[in-house]
C-alpha cells in the first residue's frame, strides 16, 4: 500500500537580488494511490515543475510534508525515478551503460544487471541498440533510454517532467502509447507534468489543473481516457465528444488564467 | 654515403628545386581547373568551400620552399655553384680598393675631401660661437681665435690647386694609370688562366664552417684574384700619398705650437675645478678638429678627377668581364652579395641569416647522428637516442633516504677486528641511495628527450594534481573560495617572469624547469577542470541522485566524465604553453635541451643551427597537437553533439 501523500505543501522562493518573495506553491493537498496515473497541467509559472522537484526530493518545501508509502520524503531516492524533458542522458556512456547506471551505483552483480538491462531495453523497444552511443540517437529514442534507465531501478513512483515536450507530433504519439503500456504492465504510480492539454487528457487517469500566484490546484478531474487508450488507438479517443468537451473547458480555463496574468502585469 | 650527399648538396638542391617547380605548376593547374569546375555549384561563405583542396596545400608548400631556396641563395648555389667563389674574388677587389673608393664619390655623393671640409668648417663655426669667455683671459681668447683662423687657413691652403704638392700629383697620376692598366688586363680576358690544385682541394660552398672557398676555382676567378692583388699595391701607394708641402708644414706646426701653449697653461696653472673643466674640454675640441686637418688628406677640388674616371672605368671593366655573372648576381643573389672580410668571404643579407634548406638538413643530420665520438650530437649529448640506465639509479631517485632512517633496526658498525658489518638496514639504505646494481633498462636519451621529459613529467604532475583540485573547486564552495585567490594571483604572471626565481630555488637542472612547467600546467588544468565540473547540467546531477548514486559516485561517474572535454582542451593548451615556456627556460639556463642548443647557436651566430632548432620545435609542437586532436576525437566523440 504505497501511496504518495502531500499535505499542506507550500514553497516560497526568495529572489536574493530584489528581496521579493514568490509563493510558488501554497497549500497543496492530494494523495495518490498505488498505480494511479496523474497528469499535472497549468500555465507557465504555476509551479508544476517545483511540485515535481519537491516530490523527487531535489527541493525542500518551506511548509507541509510529503510521504511515500508512509515514509517521509527528505531527499532524492531510488524509489522515486525521474525522467527529464531532455533525457539528461550521460553522453559518454552507451545506451546499455546508461540504463545500467543505477544498478552499477548499487553494485549489482554484472550477470544480473546485464539481464535486467536487456529486458528493459526490449520493453521500451530499443533491442539491439545497447552499444550505440546516446548522442547518435534521435530525441524519441533518447527518451526511451531515459525511461528504461529509470525503470530498471524498480522505483515505486515515476516522475516525468514534460517528457515529450521536445519531440515531434508523431514520435510524441508513439511515446504516449509507450507510457500507457508501461503504466499498465508495471502498475507503477506515474506523475506526468505537461503543458499540452491533449497529452494531459490522454495520459491522466487523474488530472490537476494548476493556477499561478500562488501556485495551487485549481481543479481536479477523473478521466476515463487513459484506460481507454490501453485498448484502442489514441487518435480515435481524440475524436470522442466527451474528450473534445473537456479539452475545450480546460483550454478556456487556462486561457483565462493567462489573461489574468497578462492583465495583472 | 652521408659525406657524399653532403658534398653534393648543390646538385641535390638543383633536383629538389626542379621538382618543386613541377609541383608548383602542376598543383596550380589542378587547382585552377577544380575551381573552375566548382564555381557554378558553390555559394560564397559556405564553410564547405574550405574543405579539401590538397592542391592548394601543395602550391603553398612548394611556394614556401622555393622562396626559401631563393632568398637563401640556394638557387644560385644549386645551378651556378661557382657563383659564390667568383663573387668572392670580386669582393676581394672591392675590399682591396676600399680606401680609394672611399675617397671618391663612388659609394657616397661627395669626394671625401669635400665631406671633410664641410664638416670641419661647420664644427669650427660652432666652436667659435661657443667659446667659454669666462674661462679664458683676453689674451688667451685672442690666441684661440687665431688657432681657429689658422685651421680655416689650412683648409683653404690645401684646397688651392696651386699649393698641391708635386709628389702627390705624380702619385695620383700613377695610381690612375695603374687602374687603367688593370682595366686593360681585365679586357684581355681570362683565357689560359688555370686555378691551382690547392683551390680545388677547398671544401665546397657552404659545406664547411668557412662559408665560401677563398681561393679562385675558375679562370675568371683567377683573373679577378690576380687583379685584386695588383689593386692592393695601388691602394698602398694611395694611402701613402699625402698632400703635403713645406708651406703647409709651417702653417700646421705654428698652429700646433699655439695649441700646445694653451694646453701647457691648463696643466701648469691652478684653476678652480669648473673652470679647468671648461678650458680642457674646449681645447680638446679645437685640437680634435686640427688633427683631422693636419695629415694632408685634403686635396684640391679637381685633383682626384682623373683617378675617379680611371676607377669608374675599372669598375666598368670588371662588370664587362663578369659577363653572365652580373645577371646571376642581380637576380639569384638577393641581398648585399658577398663581402670579403680579413680572413673569409661571407654572404650578406638574407643569405646570411637564412641558411639554405639543404644546409639545414645537413646540420640536422649531423646533430641527429647518435655517434658523439664521430662528431654527432651537440655538446656531448645526442639529439634523440637511447642509453642503458640502471634500475638502481631510478629506485635511488624515488626512495628518499629518510624513509630507511625511519625503519626499525640499527645501522651496522665496525667490529672489533676492524671490519664493517652491514645490517639489513644498511643494505636497504644502499638501495635507497642507488648503490645497488639491479640490472639496466633502455631509456631514451638526448636533447629532444630531455626537453620532452621535462614537459611530460610537468604535465603528469599538473594533470594529476590540477584535475582533482579543479573538480573539487567546481563542486565545493570551500575549495573554490579557498584556492581561487592563490591560483588567480600566480596564473596571470607570465611563466618566464617566475623563471629567475624558480631556477634559483630549484636549480637550473631538470628540477627547476619541471617545477616552472608544473606551475604553468597546474593553473591551466585547475581552471579547465573547474570549468568542466561546474558546467555539468543540473538535470544530469539530479538524474544521478534519483538513480541512487552517492556524492562520491556522482563526482567520479558524472562530473569527471562531463568535465573531460574541458580537461582535454586544457591538456592541449598546457602542452602548447609548457613547450613554449620550456624552450625559453632552457635558453635562460641549463646544459641540455632544444632551447639550450638554440641559445648556444645564438651566441655563436650559427644561423643554420638556429633554424634546425626552430624546425624541430615547430615539428614537435605540431606532433603534440595532432596527437591531442586524435586523443580528443577518440575519447570524447560526443563533444558538440550532446
Amino acid at each position: 500500500m504505497s501511496n504518495l501523500v502531500c499535505e499542506n505543501l507550500s514553497m516560497t522562493f526568495l529572489n536574493p537580488q530584489t528581496g521579493v518573495k514568490v509563493e510558488a506553491l501554497k497549500n497543496i493537498n492530494f494523495s495518490l494511490k498505488r498505480g494511479e496515473l496523474l497528469s499535472v497541467l497549468g500555465p507557465s509559472g504555476c509551479g508544476k515543475t517545483t511540485l515535481l522537484n519537491m516530490i523527487a526530493g531535489f527541493l525542500n518545501p518551506t511548509a507541509g510534508s510529503m510521504s511515500l508509502g508512509g515514509k517521509l520524503i527528505e531527499g532524492p531516492g531510488v524509489e522515486r525515478g525521474m525522467v527529464f524533458q531532455q533525457g539528461a542522458l550521460f553522453e559518454w556512456l552507451t545506451v546499455s551503460k546508461n540504463v545500467d547506471f543505477g544498478l552499477r551505483m548499487k553494485k549489482t552483480p554484472e550477470s544480473e544487471s546485464t539481464q535486467l538491462v536487456e529486458k528493459w531495453l526490449d520493453i521500451v523497444g530499443l533491442q539491439g541498440f545497447g552499444d550505440t552511443p546516446t548522442y547518435q540517437l534521435s530525441g524519441g529514442m533518447q527518451q526511451r533510454v531515459a525511461l528504461a534507465r529509470c525503470l530498471v531501478n524498480g522505483p515505486d513512483v515515476i516522475l516525468m517532467d514534460e517528457p515529450l515536450g521536445a519531440l515531434d507530433a508523431l514520435t510524441r504519439e508513439k511515446m504516449q502509447s509507450l507510457i500507457l503500456k508501461l503504466w499498465k504492465e508495471t502498475g507503477k504510480t506515474i506523475v506526468i507534468i505537461t503543458h499540452s492539454v491533449e497529452e494531459a487528457l490522454l495520459l491522466g487517469e487523474r488530472l490537476f489543473v494548476m493556477a499561478p500566484r500562488p501556485g495551487r490546484i485549481h481543479k481536479e478531474y477523473n478521466l476515463p481516457f487513459a484506460s481507454k487508450g490501453l485498448k484502442k488507438p489514441l487518435r480515435d479517443i481524440k475524436h470522442e465528444a466527451q474528450y473534445g468537451k473537456i479539452r475545450e473547458e480546460i483550454l478556456s480555463m487556462i486561457w483565462d488564467m493567462e489573461e489574468e496574468i497578462m492583465g495583472g502585469a | 654515403m652521408l659525406s657524399w650527399l653532403s658534398q653534393e648538396r648543390g646538385l641535390i638542391a638543383a633536383i629538389i628545386i626542379v621538382i618543386l617547380f613541377l609541383c608548383l605548376t602542376f598543383s596550380i593547374f589542378i587547382g585552377l581547373k577544380q575551381t573552375a569546375s566548382r564555381e557554378k555549384d558553390e555559394v560564397f561563405g559556405d564553410p564547405e568551400r574550405t574543405l579539401g583542396g590538397w592542391y592548394w596545400t601543395l602550391t603553398g608548400i612548394s611556394t614556401l620552399l622555393l622562396l626559401w631556396f631563393y632568398f637563401s641563395w640556394g638557387m644560385a648555389r644549386a645551378f651556378f655553384p661557382e657563383t659564390g667563389n667568383e663573387l668572392c674574388q670580386i669582393a676581394k677587389i672591392n675590399s682591396a680598393i676600399a680606401p680609394i673608393t672611399a675617397a671618391l664619390p663612388i659609394e657616397s655623393r661627395y669626394y671625401k675631401s669635400t665631406t671633410l671640409i664641410r664638416r670641419n668648417l661647420e664644427q669650427l663655426k660652432t666652436l667659435e660661437k661657443s667659446m667659454p669667455v669666462t674661462a679664458f683671459d683676453v689674451v688667451e681668447i685672442r690666441e684661440l681665435q687665431k688657432i681657429i683662423l689658422q685651421s680655416k687657413a689650412i683648409i683653404e691652403f690645401f684646397s688651392n690647386p696651386t699649393n698641391q704638392s708635386l709628389e702627390s700629383k705624380i702619385a695620383l697620376e700613377e695610381i690612375g694609370q695603374g687602374f687603367d692598366r688593370l682595366s686593360e688586363t681585365l679586357q684581355t680576358g681570362f683565357k689560359g688562366l688555370v686555378p691551382n690544385q690547392e683551390a680545388f682541394a677547398q671544401p665546397k660552398w657552404g659545406t664547411e664552417l668557412t662559408e665560401i672557398p677563398l681561393l679562385p676555382t675558375t679562370p675568371k676567378g683567377v683573373l679577378f684574384d690576380q687583379i685584386s692583388e695588383k689593386a692592393r699595391v695601388l691602394t698602398e701607394t694611395f694611402l701613402k700619398t699625402r698632400n703635403k708641402s713645406t708651406a703647409a708644414d709651417t702653417l700646421i706646426s705654428s698652429t700646433k705650437e699655439l695649441i700646445n701653449q694653451v694646453k701647457a697653461r691648463n696643466e701648469n696653472s691652478e684653476f678652480d675645478e669648473e673652470k679647468l673643466l671648461k678650458r680642457t674640454s674646449y681645447v680638446k675640441a679645437v685640437e680634435r678638429i686640427f688633427r683631422r686637418l693636419d695629415d694632408g688628406t685634403i686635396f684640391p677640388p679637381s685633383a682626384l678627377d682623373k683617378l675617379n674616371v680611371s676607377v669608374n672605368d675599372f669598375f666598368t671593366a670588371i662588370s664587362v668581364t663578369k659577363g653572365n655573372l652580373n645577371l646571376i648576381d642581380r637576380i639569384l643573389v638577393p641581398g648585399d652579395g658577398i663581402v670579403k672580410s680579413k680572413t673569409q668571404c661571407t654572404e650578406q643579407g638574407s643569405g646570411r641569416w637564412l641558411p639554405k634548406p639543404t644546409d639545414v638538413v645537413a646540420t640536422f643530420m649531423t646533430l641527429a647522428n647518435p655517434d658523439i665520438d664521430s662528431g654527432g650530437g651537440y655538446k656531448g649529448s645526442t639529439l634523440l637516442w637511447w642509453k642503458w640506465i640502471q634500475i638502481g639509479d631510478i629506485l635511488g631517485f624515488f626512495i628518499p633516504d629518510f624513509l630507511i632512517d625511519m625503519l626499525p633496526g640499527e645501522y651496522g658498525r665496525h667490529s672489533e677486528s676492524g671490519v664493517f658489518q652491514p645490517t639489513l638496514k644498511d643494505r636497504m639504505l644502499a638501495v635507497a641511495q642507488g648503490d645497488v646494481y639491479l640490472g639496466a633498462i633502455p631509456m631514451l636519451d638526448g636533447h629532444i628527450w630531455d626537453s620532452l621529459f621535462r614537459v611530460i613529467v610537468a604535465l603528469f604532475l599538473g594533470i594529476g594534481l590540477g584535475v582533482p583540485l579543479g573538480i573539487y573547486m567546481g563542486v565545493s564552495r570551500f575549495f573554490k573560495s579557498f584556492f581561487d585567490p592563490i591560483i588567480e594571483l600566480y596564473r596571470p604572471v607570465p611563466p618566464l617572469a617566475w623563471a629567475p626565481l624558480v631556477l634559483t630555488i630549484f636549480g637550473i637542472q631538470d628540477d627547476g624547469k619541471i617545477f616552472l612547467l608544473f606551475m604553468v600546467a597546474f593553473a591551466i588544468m585547475v581552471i579547465s577542470a573547474r570549468t568542466g565540473a561546474s558546467g555539468t547540467q543540473l538535470s544530469k546531477i539530479r538524474a544521478s541522485h534519483s538513480l541512487g548514486a552517492s556524492d562520491r559516485q556522482i563526482l567520479r561517474y558524472v562530473i569527471l566524465p562531463n568535465a573531460m572535454p574541458e580537461i582535454l582542451t586544457g591538456i592541449r593548451i598546457s602542452i602548447g604553453v609548457c613547450w613554449g615556456t620550456l624552450v625559453a627556460a632552457e635558453m635562460l639556463a641549463g646544459t641540455t635541451g632544444i632551447g639550450f642548443i638554440e641559445n648556444v647557436a645564438r651566441v655563436v651566430s650559427n644561423y643554420e643551427l638556429i633554424w634546425v632548432t626552430i624546425l624541430i620545435m615547430g615539428l614537435l609542437g605540431l606532433a603534440f597537437d595532432i596527437l591531442m586532436r586524435w586523443v580528443i576525437n577518440k575519447t570524447i566523440p560526443w563533444r558538440g553533439k550532446g
